[in-house]
């Protein structure tokens, strides 16, 4: 082993966390604290019963994520694809606990809070594919059957959490795998391939769509036609943006949130409480954070020396930054609503987890970035 | 370097999704821009109208009082008891515990169990109104047992004169559609606005402006706080010229009889100081909401309790109405001080045999005596000689046959027949013999009972075209009396029937001798009598002498009279209509003499008016809970 590597594996914890990319952790904990902000005022200027919940949270996560962040991204590595063996077990769990009788369950009650299998997954999808392409030679990538694997890898999951039925999780699951195997190098006619494939399934896919997703669909191209109805929601977080204005209403005077016209406003309608008290000025700058964030997870992936960071790092921002499109064009009226938290700021474990984790594994890459990752 | 190839193939591939993720996030603060910005106001008004939920304040109904300021219309407060189903730890036993204290009738409880169904938790629900003070102490006091409930007073519209003033003052109702202006106030649910009468006529002036409050709810309904309040302006009091006491007088006097009405009004500035008709209704019973067989007996009976007789009640003036041919054969000049005419009891024209009312007749008669005695065959003689025309004429002069724009729009015209209008009624010409008929106020003429004593008010003022009036002030405006134009008349002929008029009531052949004022002789007045044909008398009847009395009430004549006092300077006038009461002299005149001394002994035209400005709110309030 070459010298330099054993020296950064080997280094003391506190020489360890003094190397880590703080200026990283300071963004996710400026973005956190808005999500306090947020939730104090959704809940009408009050630490009950959201804020205080989500603080405790982040408090012990991000501990959590600083150790995620200081093991050897080598053991992450190691240990890649019994993470997903776990994921996936636990989404069949759900997925049978479902049928068993308890309707469209989409959690394991922890009793502290509640988890989303498929929010675990995410991560480890994205650590097992970094792991299959890592060290992947271009002579494989152009092999079709090199492919095979990480499609199945991707299939597994998305197919389970389409039973759930979760089409948004299903398809933001796909999403990162996707962006994986693109930057992995896969040859180009296959993506161009696909879009063409997916374009011709959608009246296919429609034909098996339930009937609260084909509403959520046409409500989505036509919201005001039924505003009372399955449109409100769309028109309410839009009415809620649009009377911010530049400036906002004000800390706590989001009369829409706290009126209760606004639904959802402590988790995936987060982003309209924000930009309603801040107004654009507000909405700008979360939007730009970020995008810091985003753009400080592709730096590191970028910096990584070895092919797993660089992957796992790529995957975990993209998963990240899909998150927030998501989530903000859906609250926008830009896409149909899809039931995606805003990750760091919306209420709730299971999202603030998955983040973590995987600000956590980019922090490890970064840590990490010059070890010598053998392939195994 | 295959290695550094794919490096660079990374490299190429995450900034091309870099740049991606960048253009999207551009997307993404191009769309809150347009949101926030391009379509902020837009947005801003929605957010509002979501938000704020304007309500109606109603104002205070103005007062409507009598010219000395007693009060006709007032708001009374009316308690109610309500319950708030969410702070009901369980609605019914409430209901049930409530009704250990007062009593609430179970369809009451089965109603609002059944609207708290179908109704917000938090909107209050009225259980019972119109509580008495009692009842109000009782559900007070023992608040603590009774979870959820609460009291709250309401206005409710009352008439302290009740049927006294029914027929003047009219009563307030629910809105109807064809109603509905653009005033708000009358799109609020309960709000009442006048329906007839003086609460009609005053509607707008008495209703006030609305006012409004704007208040902050959330997105089911609930009041957050109130943002922005416009108190209402409280409508205007309207002050009467009537006398309340001496219409509750007239009133009184009226119901001893079965049908009846009565006008005292000022013969010079035409200011009504009564204005009453019997039988009446309760308009108390009205403004809360009158029941449907109240109400068809209402209907069923005879004396019409819903007509407002003094003003829409149209009879033939009768005997009333010699002054007006008598003054129209002075103008023609047929009539003369010197000339009499020989009564023999009837009076032949042509085939026609016209009887005189008295059997044996009155010998020979001079004006004055054909005024006192009323002698029908004097009239009937003047009336042939000078055609229809100029008694048309004179009758039109005095107000008959028009309505005068009274403030009560319930006033009918009469009718004064002329040669035209017969054509165009009947198409048939006018014969000499309805001249003679309608010369004593028989055959076409009608007249109501204002008209008649506004005819009396000129016969005695003078000769001034004097108008009814009914409206002292609105709030502090004065509905100033306007200077009545003078008519052609000459002095010395309304001498001559004022003379005439003294004599029916002071001489002692006079016809209203029996109701003369004996004491004090200053409270002396003058008048005419006057007795209505229902039917026709039949020969048989007349031979056989069957005395009107003995026939049926609805048979029956009408009787009338007019009178004015003092005798000297006449300042009151005064009109009396008794529904089939057999005679003038019988019934109405001891009316009318009645009337006019207790106008005399009031004497409100020379009590100083006191103009109070009206008080901004007229309901007193006792307790104030708001719901």
């Amino acid at each position: 082993m070459p010298k330099s590597i054993i020296l950064q594996s080997e280094q003391g914890i506190i020489h360890k966390l003094r190397n880590l990319d703080w200026a990283f952790i300071a963004l996710i904990v400026t973005v956190a604290s808005i999500g306090f902000t947020a939730l104090y005022s959704a809940a009408g200027g009050s630490f009950e019963p959201w804020a205080e919940n989500q603080m405790k949270r982040f408090l012990v996560i991000f501990f959590g994520m600083l150790v995620i962040a200081l093991v050897d991204v080598r053991w992450w590595y190691k240990f890649s694809w019994w993470l997903y063996g776990i994921g996936f077990v636990l989404l069949v769990y759900v997925e049978i606990m479902g049928h068993v009788g308890m309707g469209a369950q989409r959690w394991i009650n922890l009793g502290f809070m509640k988890l989303q299998p498929s929010e675990l997954m995410k991560v480890a999808l994205v650590l097992t594919l970094a792991r299959y392409f890592h060290a992947a030679t271009p002579e494989d990538m152009k092999r079709l059957s090199f492919l095979i694997m990480p499609a199945l890898l991707i299939g597994a999951p998305v197919g389970l959490v389409m039973l759930q039925p979760d089409l948004g999780t299903a398809l933001m699951t796909s999403f990162a795998g996707v962006a994986i195997v693109f930057v992995a190098g896969a040859p180009l006619w296959i993506f161009i391939g696909g879009a063409v494939a997916v374009a011709a399934a959608i009246p296919v896919g429609w034909h098996f769509m339930h009937d609260y997703q084909r509403q959520r669909v046409l409500t989505f191209l036509n919201p005001e036609s039924d505003p009372l109805g399955s449109g409100y929601h769309i028109t309410q977080s839009k009415i809620a943006l649009g009377s911010g204005g530049l400036k906002g209403k004000g800390f706590l005077d989001g009369s829409q949130s706290h009126l209760d016209f606004l639904p959802e406003k402590q988790t995936d309608f987060i982003f309209t409480l924000w930009a309603e008290e801040w107004g654009l000025a507000g909405g700008v700058a979360l939007l730009l954070l970020f995008g810091l964030i985003i753009w400080y997870g592709l730096w590191i992936s970028l910096r990584a020396r070895h092919d797993f960071g660089r992957y796992l790092a790529f995957g975990l921002t993209f998963n990240f930054s899909v998150y927030i499109f998501v989530n903000i064009a859906m609250v926008m009226g830009l896409i149909p609503v899809v039931g995606a938290p805003l990750p760091l700021v919306s209420y709730g474990g299971t999202a603030m987890l998955a983040a973590m984790i995987g600000f956590g594994l980019i922090l490890s890459c970064n840590l990490y970035r010059d070890s010598k990752v053998t392939r195994i | 370097m295959k290695r550094s190839a794919e490096n660079e193939k990374f490299t190429r591939r995450a900034f091309f999704v870099g740049a991606a993720q960048g253009a999207f996030l551009v997307v993404l603060g191009g769309r809150l821009a347009w949101l926030q910005i391009a379509q902020g106001s837009r947005y801003k008004t929605l957010s509002d109208e979501n938000r704020i939920n304007t309500k109606i304040l109603p104002p205070t109904r103005g007062q409507i009082v009598d010219r000395f300021g007693v009060p006709l219309a007032v708001n009374n407060q009316n308690f109610r008891v309500l319950i708030i189903p969410e702070q009901a730890e369980n609605l019914e036993k409430s209901l049930r515990a409530l009704q250990k204290y007062i009593d609430v009738e179970e369809s009451s409880v089965q109603t609002v169990l059944k609207q708290a169904k179908r109704s917000p938790k938090y909107v209050p629900l009225e259980i019972k109104d119109d509580l008495s003070w009692e009842e109000v102490a009782k559900v007070e006091v023992n608040l603590p047992d009774l979870p959820g409930l609460s009291t709250n007073v309401g206005e409710i519209r009352g008439y302290p004169l009740g049927e006294a003033t029914a027929h003047l003052i009219g009563y307030v109702g629910a809105v109807n559609k064809n109603e509905l202006t653009d005033d708000p106030l009358l799109s609020v649910p309960g709000f009442k606005i006048g329906k007839s009468a003086i609460e009609k006529t005053h509607d707008l002036a008495m209703r006030g402006k609305a006012g409004s409050s704007d208040v902050e709810v959330n997105v089911i309904g609930r009041e957050v706080r109130e943002l922005k309040r416009i108190d209402p302006v409280p409508g205007e009091r309207v002050m009467l010229t009537i006398d309340g006491e001496l219409q509750r007088f007239a009133q009184k006097r009226l119901s001893e009889q079965q049908s009846a009405s009565a006008v005292v009004m000022n013969v010079h500035s035409g200011e009504v100081y009564a204005l009453a008709s019997y039988p009446a209704f309760d308009p108390n019973v009205f403004s809360r909401g009158i029941s449907a067989a109240l109400w068809e007996e209402l209907l069923a009976n005879p004396g019409f309790p819903l007509t407002n007789k003094a003003i829409a009640g149209q009879y033939p003036p009768g005997s009333t109405f010699k002054m007006i041919t008598a003054l129209a054969g002075l103008k023609t000049g047929k009539i003369t001080t010197n000339r009499t005419v020989f009564c023999p009891g009837h009076y032949i024209l042509g085939k026609g045999r016209f009887h005189c009312w008295k059997k044996g007749g009155h010998g020979y008669v001079s004006l004055a005596d054909a005024l006192a005695k009323s002698c029908d065959v004097y009239f009937y003689q003047m009336a042939n000689e000078m055609g229809i025309d100029a008694i048309s004429e004179m009758a039109s002069q005095f107000g008959l046959g028009k309505n005068f724009g009274f403030d009560l729009s319930e006033e009918r015209p009469g009718l004064v027949p002329t040669r035209d209008w017969k054509k165009a009624r009947f198409n048939e010409t006018w014969q000499p013999g309805e001249t003679i008929v309608n010369a004593i106020g028989q055959g076409y003429f009608l007249a109501t009972p204002l008209q008649l004593a506004v005819m009396t008010a000129r016969l005695v003022n003078g000769g001034y075209e004097v108008k009814p009036r009914i409206t002292g002030y609105i709030g502090d405006k004065n509905i100033a009396p306007q200077k009545w134009p003078k008519m052609k008349i000459p002095d010395e002929h309304l001498k001559l029937m004022m003379q005439g008029m003294n004599k029916v009531v002071n001489h002692e052949r006079g016809t209203a001798y029996g109701s003369r004022v004996k004491d004090p002789p200053e409270f002396a007045y003058g008048g005419k009598t006057g007795t209505a044909q229902v039917r026709r008398i039949t020969m048989q009847q007349r031979a056989a002498g069957v005395k009107n009395e003995d026939l049926a009430w609805r048979e029956r004549h009408h009787a009338l009279f007019v009178g004015y006092a003092p005798l000297d300077k006449p300042v009151y006038a005064c009109a009396v209509v008794v529904e089939h009461g057999v005679g003038g002299a019988l019934t109405a005149a001891p009316i009318a003499r009645d009337l006019l001394v207790e106008v005399q002994k009031r004497n409100p035209a020379g009590t100083p008016k006191t103009v109070q400005t009206a008080p901004a709110s007229e309901t007193q309030t006792k307790t104030k809970k708001p719901i």
